[in-house]
């Protein structure tokens, strides 16, 4: 699932032509585009208009016509509206906003993405985002209304210990996949869960549970540990958004410039020919599994800190945990991919919640779609059969290594 | 049941694995095909057991063509295979493996009497000794095995193939399996024994056809010495030659001392094996695959887990250091996997470059990659090793096998060496890349480093070693001068030490 | 030198195995150990003084009555700790012997341990055991359901994530399929259809398109979460009456065995999906280890090669018992709705496909023991529920961590060995 990564800078175009020509964008393409068709048909399936019209189809089908296509274009045009530029805004100030606010949903799906692409190019599956994402808005969240530090100061320590948070929960996958090649797919999974638990027994106790509060809530984050807009209040665009630009440059270095980097790969690629280099590699996927946690910890303290800055429960990470593995797929685990990935997930996810409003369609389409387009990423031959493409001349890793293995 | 193969031709891209191959196999008959790794025999094999389909050609049992499209088929028609990764459920019982996939069952519940009772069967008949009730997995690998045999006889094989079934097992277990198969011989069973091993040849087959590169070059009677059946094994064809100075002793340097290595699976693999490699001289370790030379070097660079004995290089205790330790104090390194163990295919020629010295200058300087630095040292390794490329940013996954090694070659030998320690470094390379190969490391010798060369192929030891020993078993067989006469060696790789040799410790 | 006739080799296996063998073995007593000492410190360091009364009625009146049993929840305490620690040297002396510590011990020990928590968490209350065992049950019988498919999934060599999606999509489609029809039996069939869909996908992408099974897991998961929410707000809310009132299977008593006290009420006055459930436990356990269906099943789960080279299809083989698997997960979708409460509602399944895939692990791939799993997780949940209301000592949520800490105590092997099929998880790809 990991590309390669070329990192000099003079073969970028060629890079780039190479994946069009390889059918690379053109497949993400086509399965963005399938992706919607099919989500316009369940749209349109499900519009009462529709519905009825459909009941006299035969006698006057331009009724039904019509009606698929205004529930169909209306749900489409209220979620670019509310997702990239709201074109009935009397301003530039009103029409921007609608992307301010995908950029703001983007956050935590590109922080955590990057996390999860980090594991995916060494290697190693992190489906836990989940329970880090818990742990790492926990820890920041807990910095952020408990403990009285001043301006500036208090937001550091906050997000220094949301990352931290992260990188501890994914850690303990490390370290058990290193030491007793527990598979990190499963103990990921069950540590999502024991973090959920984990956080719903300590908002049961003074510790996080607001006082004077019957429900599982933490009391308001502090003023001086939010996450503060970068352009001011009439431009709403968080500081975390800055963030995880850094966070995506940082993850750019890393993969293609640092030596840590290099390693990563390596393992990801071919961890036998590693070993033989003299590289450790399990106190590789150590620091990739901690790496990954550290990013999706970022992706908790935007979530307490950014988003939701009133007192959280437990279900802060609002499935972006999960999400970021759709995001991190579309992204194809490299670092700009996966930050603009993140970008169309967030204006799917503001657009939507455009759609329910004035369209009647319920925001979980979007769901449908994202994963949907993620479904025919995985499997470019079905992408291919559908639109009769040719299959391209370069043949799969796994398939060359066998033959190669067996052809003596 | 007769069995003929006529023109079996297979190609796996590029590579022609079998080149218009015939084969005739009469009951009664074991009909040996020797041949090196690689030279097309398992995959003839596979082709008559349904698992490839050929290119060209024709099967024919009893003079009737057959066409199969799977193992399902093949086996319907009366033919089976031993597998040399022997095809048996680890957690399944003796019975259970015995009956999958023609299981006898009443109202859908298998009928597992009716299968001890086959497998009862068989062993009686054969003088095996198999619990039908045991786990495989707890077997010894010599009566999984036998297994594997009951398994095939038990669908009523009339053609029976052996797919190196020798190369797991111990001399007794592989001495009972001779007379296993001269049972089933007189049982009127057609047998193909495929195996690179002189002395079993030797000893059961009837008919011996030698194949090399995919083709058949010769038929050989058992009566055959060893030296004229490794001759026609390894070949003769392509004369190397190496222009190549007298060696310069410079003292000691690597010491290998009573070195055992034990494998995952307990097997003592290296036994007991000790040498010495000076400075300036190429120490051959020859001997067919499979008899210790690949976990030897593994144990030199600190790759095998269980090993004891002391490996010593200018004094420093390579046992001690970690594989980075190894790589940092002088060893270079070119493993017998190239595309497994030595490179990185999804990475460009210039990464592949910099693998083993990712952690420190010059290549990496506060943990930051030197882009720059590995440009210009790419294409001066790529100038200096003439690899051919489109640039230095190919995917060596791209590269021809020749073009893979020699920036393997280059990584390797562009570092401050003190030991140099290359596997098969030639496997699979055409002729020109082979010279150029051979004369890197003859240079690399003439520059004052120890070097051991592992290889199988007689032509590229002859050409190159100063000295040469001969690994039988896991054993050092003896150690003799660079110019030992090739039907010595011969014989030496056979286990067997000739008369009036002198054997140099 | 000569040639070496003798290889030290040949005894060498042995030695490795026995070594492997004897560090297996003593986790068992050290694990029991361990435990006798936290039951020390639980319930005698830290004992409470009063009663606990355990109450055996049965909400149904067929059942005999049984009195109720008051226990000194001090004297139960040092009972149990004392049985504890007697079990655990014994589990000691067995290994010591070279004896395969038995399951039925570990599970007779994990019952005074569990009765002595009870006991000692519920001082001062009374305590329904009957309710106890039958909410239990109740919470258990999805998670069955969910492994059951999870173990046949997993041992054609087919690691499914997308339990929980599919035990989803059959709680969605056997409601709205049973409202519409009202009939439970379309109901119950269109929901193992709901989950043999899940699983063509899931087949469709791991066995042609060789894709990572993980991967089309979580995606089927997060598809199917927003696809039956998508449905369920778009559709369901508005039509609430038509199509998502669906009639509920009843209890029914199996005569004579329904009278028998606490067993009766438990076992045998359940629904037609819970006599389903036990038929399904027995016939997947005997399948899987009598017949040439399971055979051939677990040959391409261990070793599809291997089922290749005697001529099973291991592409048809896979894909097709991912679907028996996907129909017996939808079953269990069905438990919830038709079985349960009724009406679909959004995400029902609540993480329980999770809970299930984790029964299958702990239970080591083996329906039986993966039932057994399935039930303790059930009984940790409902536990959980039930000593919350009494005010129990201990914060209810570690009692719902339990099946994913186990989880990962098994995987990390510090519970003895686990080893799944070796082949779960792995395409094949025929050369």
């Amino acid at each position: 699932m990991t590309g390669s990564e070329n990192t000099a800078p003079e073969s970028r175009s060629a890079r780039v032509l190479r994946e069009i020509a390889s059918g690379g964008v053109a497949l993400t393409v086509l399965s963005v585009i399938l992706a919607f068709v099919i989500g316009g048909i369940l749209i349109a399936a499900t519009d009462p208009t529709v519905q009825q019209t459909a009941g006299y189809f035969f006698a006057r089908p331009t009724d039904m016509l019509s009606a698929v296509w205004q529930s169909v274009s209306g749900a489409y045009a209220s979620l670019f509206r509310g997702g990239v530029y709201d074109f009935t805004a009397p301003d530039f100030q009103g029409g921007i906003v609608s992307l301010l606010s995908s950029l703001n949903y983007a956050t935590p799906l590109i922080a955590a993405g990057l996390g999860i692409a980090i594991g995916f190019r060494t290697g190693v599956f992190n489906i836990g985002g989940q329970g880090q994402m818990l742990i790492g808005a926990t820890a920041a969240g807990w910095v952020g209304f408990a403990l009285p530090l001043p301006a500036g100061i208090h937001l550091i320590v906050a997000i220094i210990a949301g990352l931290l948070g992260g990188m501890v929960w994914a850690g303990i996958v490390g370290l058990l996949k290193a030491r007793t090649g527990a598979h990190e797919v499963i103990v990921t999974i069950m540590m999502n869960y024991i973090a959920l638990y984990l956080l719903q027994f300590l908002l049961h106790t003074p510790v996080l549970r607001a006082p004077g509060s019957q429900n599982p809530q933490t009391p308001a984050e502090k003023p001086t540990a939010l996450l503060f807009s970068v352009f001011g209040p009439n431009y709403d665009l968080s500081f975390g958004f800055v963030l995880v630009v850094a966070a995506t440059i940082g993850c750019w270095w890393l993969l293609s410039r640092s030596s840590l980097g290099f390693k990563l790969r390596a393992v990801g690629e071919n961890p036998r020919a590693a070993r033989v280099a003299g590289i450790n590699v399990n106190r590789t996927i150590v620091y990739a599994m901690a790496l990954s946690g550290l990013l999706v910890g970022l992706a908790g303290v935007y979530q307490v800190l950014g988003q939701n800055t009133t007192g959280f429960g437990s279900d802060i990470d609002a499935g972006i945990g999960f999400n970021a593995i759709t995001v991190t797929l579309l992204g194809r685990s490299r670092p700009w991919g996966v930050f603009a990935a993140g970008i169309v997930f967030g204006i799917l996810q503001a657009g939507s919640n455009t759609m329910q409003v004035a369209q009647g369609v319920d925001i979980d389409i979007v769901t449908v779609i994202q994963s949907i387009i993620v479904l025919f990423i995985a499997a470019p031959p079905l992408v291919r059969a559908i639109f009769r493409l040719p299959a391209p001349g370069s043949r799969p890793r796994a398939a060359r290594s066998k033959k190669v293995a067996e052809a003596k | 049941m007769k069995l003929e193969l006529q023109g079996i031709t297979k190609t796996f891209g590029a590579l022609v694995a079998n080149d218009h191959i015939d084969l005739e196999v009469e009951p009664g008959e074991i009909h040996c095909l020797l041949g090196e790794n690689g030279a097309g025999k398992s995959t003839l094999m596979n082709i008559l057991y349904g698992l490839y389909q050929a290119d060209g050609g024709t099967i024919l049992l009893d003079g009737t063509a057959q066409h199969f499209a799977g193992p399902g088929d093949a086996m319907r028609a009366g033919i089976g295979m031993v597998h040399q990764h022997f095809m048996l459920i680890p957690v399944f019982t003796v019975a259970e493996n015995v009956m999958l996939g023609h299981e006898q069952a009443k109202l859908g519940f298998l009928d597992l009497p009716a299968a001890r009772a086959k497998v009862r069967e068989i062993s009686a008949r054969f003088g095996f000794d198999v619990d039908p009730d045991a786990l495989v997995e707890d077997l010894p690998v010599g009566v999984q095995q036998r297994v594997e045999i009951i398994k095939a006889l038990s669908r009523n094989a009339q053609v029976l193939v052996f797919d190196e079934p020798t190369a797991v097992l111990t001399p007794q277990e592989t001495d009972e399996l001779m007379a296993i198969m001269r049972q089933l011989k007189e049982a009127g069973t057609a047998i193909v024994f495929i195996t690179h091993k002189l002395r079993e040849v030797r000893e059961v087959a009837d008919r011996i056809t030698v194949i090399r590169l995919g083709k058949v070059v010769g038929e050989a009677s058992p009566t055959a010495t060893n030296s004229e059946l490794a001759s026609l094994m390894v070949g003769r064809s392509v004369e190397l030659t190496v222009e190549k100075s007298g060696s310069v002793s410079g003292g000691h340097a690597l010491t290998v001392d009573h070195v055992t290595v034990i494998d995952a699976r307990g097997q003592v693999v290296v036994d007991d094996v000790s040498f010495e490699v000076q400075a300036g001289e190429i120490l051959a370790i020859a001997g067919v695959q499979g008899n210790g030379q690949t976990e030897l070097t593994e144990a030199i660079l600190g790759l095998e887990e269980h090993v004891t004995g002391g490996i010593h290089l200018d004094g420093l205790d390579l046992r001690q250091l970690s594989m980075r330790k190894i790589l940092d104090a002088g060893v270079g390194f070119v493993p017998e996997d190239r595309q497994e163990d030595a490179l990185v295919p999804e990475f460009t020629i210039a990464e592949n470059l910099m693998l083993d010295r990712s952690d420190g200058e010059p290549f990496v300087k506060r943990g930051t990659l030197q882009l720059g630095y590995l440009r210009s040292f790419a294409a001066d390794k790529v100038k200096e090793f003439d690899v051919r490329t489109q640039g230095i940013d190919t995917l060596v996954g791209r590269l021809s096998g020749g073009n893979q090694q020699k920036v393997v070659l280059a990584r390797e030998l562009s570092r401050e060496l003190r030991l140099f320690v290359a596997a098969q470094p030639t496997r699979g390379l055409d002729v020109g890349s082979i010279e150029f190969v051979h004369e890197r490391i003859v240079a690399t010798r003439d520059a004052g480093v120890p070097v051991i060369v592992i290889s199988t192929e007689l032509d590229e030891v002859v050409a190159l070693a100063d000295r040469i020993a001969v690994m039988y078993r896991g054993r050092i067989v003896g150690i003799v001068p660079g110019d030992t006469p090739r039907d010595v060696l011969g014989l030496m790789m056979a286990g067997e030490v000739p008369h009036g040799t002198e054997v140099a410790a | 030198m000569t040639t070496a006739t003798t290889s030290p080799g040949a005894t060498a296996p042995a030695v490795h195995t026995d070594a492997q063998l004897l560090e297996r073995s003593w986790k068992v007593p050290i694990g029991l150990g361990v435990f006798a000492l936290v039951a020390i410190i639980l319930f005698v360091v830290l004992g409470r003084d009063g009663q606990s009364v355990f109450s055996f009625t049965a909400s149904n009146a067929n059942a005999v009555q049984l009195p109720t049993l008051p226990l000194g929840a001090r004297a139960t305490g040092i009972v149990v700790s004392v049985i504890a620690v007697l079990m655990a040297a014994g589990a000691a002396v067995l290994v010591q012997r070279r004896v395969h510590v038995p399951l039925w011990y570990v599970a007779i020990y994990t019952l005074t341990l569990v009765i002595g928590f009870l006991v000692w968490t519920t001082t001062g209350n009374t305590l329904h055991i009957t309710g106890l065992l039958v909410g239990s049950l109740a919470l258990s019988a999805p998670l069955i359901f969910g492994a059951l498919g999870g173990v046949i999934s997993e041992r054609v060599g087919v690691t499914n994530v997308a339990i929980e999606g599919q035990l989803l999509a059959g709680a969605f489609v056997s409601a709205v399929t049973a409202s519409v029809t009202g009939s439970l039996v379309a109901g119950v069939i269109a929901a193992m259809v709901a989950g043999v869909l899940v699983s063509f996908v899931l087949g469709a992408f791991a066995v042609k398109y060789a894709v990572n099974q993980v991967i089309v897991g979580i995606v089927l998961n997060v598809l199917v979460l927003g696809l039956t929410t998508f449905l369920y707000q778009t559709v369901l809310v508005n039509n609430q009456t038509t199509l998502n009132t669906p009639p509920r299977f009843h209890n029914i008593d199996i005569p004579l065995l329904s009278q028998i006290p606490v067993i009766g009420p438990l076992l045998f006055s359940q629904t037609v999906i819970v006599y389903l459930m036990y038929i399904a436990v027995i016939a997947i356990f005997v399948g899987l280890f009598r017949t040439r269906w399971g055979l051939r099943l677990r040959a391409v789960g261990e070793h599809p090669q291997a089922a290749d080279t005697v001529g099973i299809n291991v592409a048809r083989t896979r894909f097709w018992n991912v679907a028996l698997a996907g129909a017996i997960v939808g079953l269990g979708g069905a438990y919830f709705t038709l079985g349960s409460v009724g009406p679909f509602s959004q995400n029902m399944t609540n993480g329980n496909g999770f809970i299930a895939l984790a029964a299958v692990i702990f239970g080591r791939w083996d329906p039986i023991r993966a039932t057994l799993a399935a039930l303790l997780f059930g009984f940790a949940s409902n536990l959980q529920s039930v000593i919350s209301i009494l005010g129990s000592p201990v914060p209810n949520d570690f009692l719902l961590m339990l099946p994913y800490v186990v989880t990962i105590f098994a995987v990390a092997g510090v519970v003895g060995r686990v080893r799944g099929p070796a082949a779960a998880g792995r395409p094949y790809v025929k050369s």
